[in-house]
């Protein structure tokens, strides 16, 4: 056997093994989209295209009792404030540690590190108890307030980045007297946009997602997040049979990720290999 | 202290000032969170009556009440099923794309569909596919002469979230190990082909040695990840009560603090696992330093 074949024959051995996952990842959301098109009465039939097409499904979504548009406001503009919070105050620290000499900054940095192992649910137990003798329970609040006090991942991944920024640069910022605020305003926030764009998908699309912490601080429907909702939805709609509406609603819910996605796919990868890849 | 800009005069308040939020973070946030945690867990808490003292009372349970210690041992069977299912197919998926071949952007985007979405609501699609007499799955089993399986059930829904779960983290993992490949230099295959290595020789030999920072923190991540999953156990196997038929620890914490009121105990297995997986990063790195190459 040549070279040539044996590596044709390796490529469509891992062309059919790709082709074989590639089925089974995307397979899901194929259901999704097609159940969702379906008639109630067509639910489990097993065929991709629906026997009868019918919108009925979106617009049962928006007439029933919990209310879908509020739900969807409530997670796109709590998601939003968690981006904002985080984008500012990760960068504020980050510039710091990647850029101003001063005393403790390792110690500090390494203690900020160390904040990432410790599992969610050991501040959500705490500040469940302080968010709720302030009575915000119910309320957005305890969702997105600690966005504003940095974070380690966000901070760490924008650090990397800043790092890479030529010194030179603030050399002669320096030179030509520029203070630390013009320094970090005017050369490395401009500069850091790849980064940036990369750590607000990642932080958005975590919020967007999140289920544990709504469960928590907005736990009762019609005053929650989709994904609260969807989960509360769900019992509803399985006991009254009607997965039609129920895959209509999880259909809505992934499509603003998903066209953000397809439209920055790269600020998306971004976000984990400039986590992964740069220790 | 070898690199860095010096702050001058009024510079120093803007240095702290930029800094605040972070000191909020970690004094409040992650200092202040710890601290009450562990004092919570030796006390007894509804939050509706004054809390009394319980001593050791709530770690002594974690080892003497039967569902705790069910979730404890679920947690850990479901980490030593998805860690290595990640990490394993993940890398395959990266090798694979890594051959240059046609197509691959259409693949990378496929496969990290997953990644983007939220599980809450994929969950809501795999329910649908596991069902026992209606699913899609059961369906493709029954033609392929195989039979049916209840997906969900007690004794097989372990398995089926562990799937779930892996399905949701090979987007994630397939960057990662992409972002490690591409890192090593070509020339190493075309002196290995010039010695005459075949695939297997130059995967083994080249490839696997000089990924292992990638492997490193593909487990690292995988595993801190297992130990939180959540959103497709309380999705897929949600029962009456708020039960789950794989109570995992993290699944047990919530019940216990949120149905029942039980915020000491919550924080005493809130604590053992916060040791858990901090005991694992410690001999993650002890590894890393004797297998790890770094170039």
């Amino acid at each position: 056997m040549t070279k040539q074949t044996q590596k044709l024959i390796l490529d469509i051995i891992s062309y059919a093994i790709l082709l074989l996952g590639a089925v089974l990842m995307v397979g899901p959301f194929l259901w999704m989209v097609s159940t969702s098109f379906k008639l109630p009465g067509d639910q489990f039939t097993k065929t991709l295209i629906p026997p009868t097409f019918t919108l009925d499904n979106f617009r049962e979504l928006f007439s029933v009792d919990i209310n879908f548009l509020l739900l969807f406001w409530n997670s796109g503009y709590i998601s939003i404030l968690i981006t904002v919070g985080q984008l500012i105050t990760c960068a504020m620290a980050a510039f710091c540690f990647a850029v101003v000499r001063f005393k403790g900054r390792n110690l500090l940095f390494t203690a900020l590190l160390l904040t990432m192992l410790i599992p969610p649910q050991v501040t959500l137990i705490p500040n469940f108890i302080i968010f709720k003798y302030l009575h915000l329970i119910g309320t957005s609040v305890p969702l997105w307030l600690p966005a504003f006090w940095g974070g380690a991942f966000g901070t760490f991944l924008l650090r990397q980045y800043f790092l890479t920024i030529p010194r030179d640069l603030v050399d002669a910022a320096r030179v030509d007297g520029a203070s630390l605020l013009q320094i970090f305003w005017k050369i490395y926030m401009p500069l850091a946009k790849p980064a940036l764009a990369a750590l607000a998908i990642f932080t958005f699309q975590g919020a967007w997602n999140d289920l544990l912490h709504p469960l928590v601080y907005m736990p009762s429907v019609p005053n929650t997040m989709l994904t609260v909702g969807l989960a509360f939805f769900q019992t509803q709609m399985t006991h009254g049979g009607k997965f039609t509406v129920l895959m209509a609603g999880a259909l809505i819910s992934v499509l603003p990720l998903v066209i953000v996605f397809f439209f920055a796919q790269k600020q998306f990868i971004e976000g984990i290999s400039l986590s992964g890849v740069k220790r | 202290m070898e690199y860095g800009l010096r702050p001058l005069g009024r510079e120093k308040f803007w240095l702290f000032a930029l800094l605040t939020p972070t000191f909020i973070g970690l004094i409040f946030g992650a200092l202040g969170s710890v601290l009450a945690t562990v004092a919570l867990s030796f006390a007894n808490w509804d939050l509706l009556t004054p809390p009394t003292w319980a001593g050791l009372a709530n770690y002594v349970n974690l080892f003497k009440d039967a569902k705790l210690l069910l979730s404890l041992t679920n947690t850990i069977k479901f980490s030593a099923m998805y860690v290595p299912g990640v990490v394993i197919i993940s890398l395959l998926v990266a090798v694979l794309m890594n051959r240059k071949i046609r197509g691959v952007s259409l693949f990378r985007t496929a496969y990290f569909l997953p990644a983007v979405t939220s599980a809450v609501a994929t969950a809501l699609v795999w329910n649908m596919i596991y069902g026992k007499d209606t699913g899609i799955l059961n369906f493709i089993l029954e033609r392929l002469g195989m039979q049916p399986v209840c997906w969900l059930c007690t004794e097989n829904a372990m398995y089926a979230v562990v799937i779930v779960n892996i399905w949701g983290a090979i987007g994630e993992g397939m960057i990662i190990f992409l972002a490690g490949l591409t890192a090593i230099p070509r020339e190493y295959y075309e002196a290995a082909e010039m010695d005459g290595a075949n695939g297997f020789h130059q995967f083994f030999n080249i490839t696997v040695p000089l990924i292992t920072p990638s492997i490193f923190f593909q487990t690292l991540i995988s595993t801190i990840n297992a130990f939180q999953a959540y959103d497709y156990i309380y999705m897929l196997t949600r029962r009456g009560q708020g039960d789950s038929s794989v109570p995992v620890v993290v699944f047990s914490i919530y019940r216990n603090a949120w149905n029942f009121f039980n915020y000491g105990g919550a924080s005493a297995q809130a604590i053992e696992l916060t040791v858990i997986v901090a005991a694992l990063m410690a001999f993650y790195f002890w590894l890393e330093r004797r297998y790890v190459v770094y170039e």
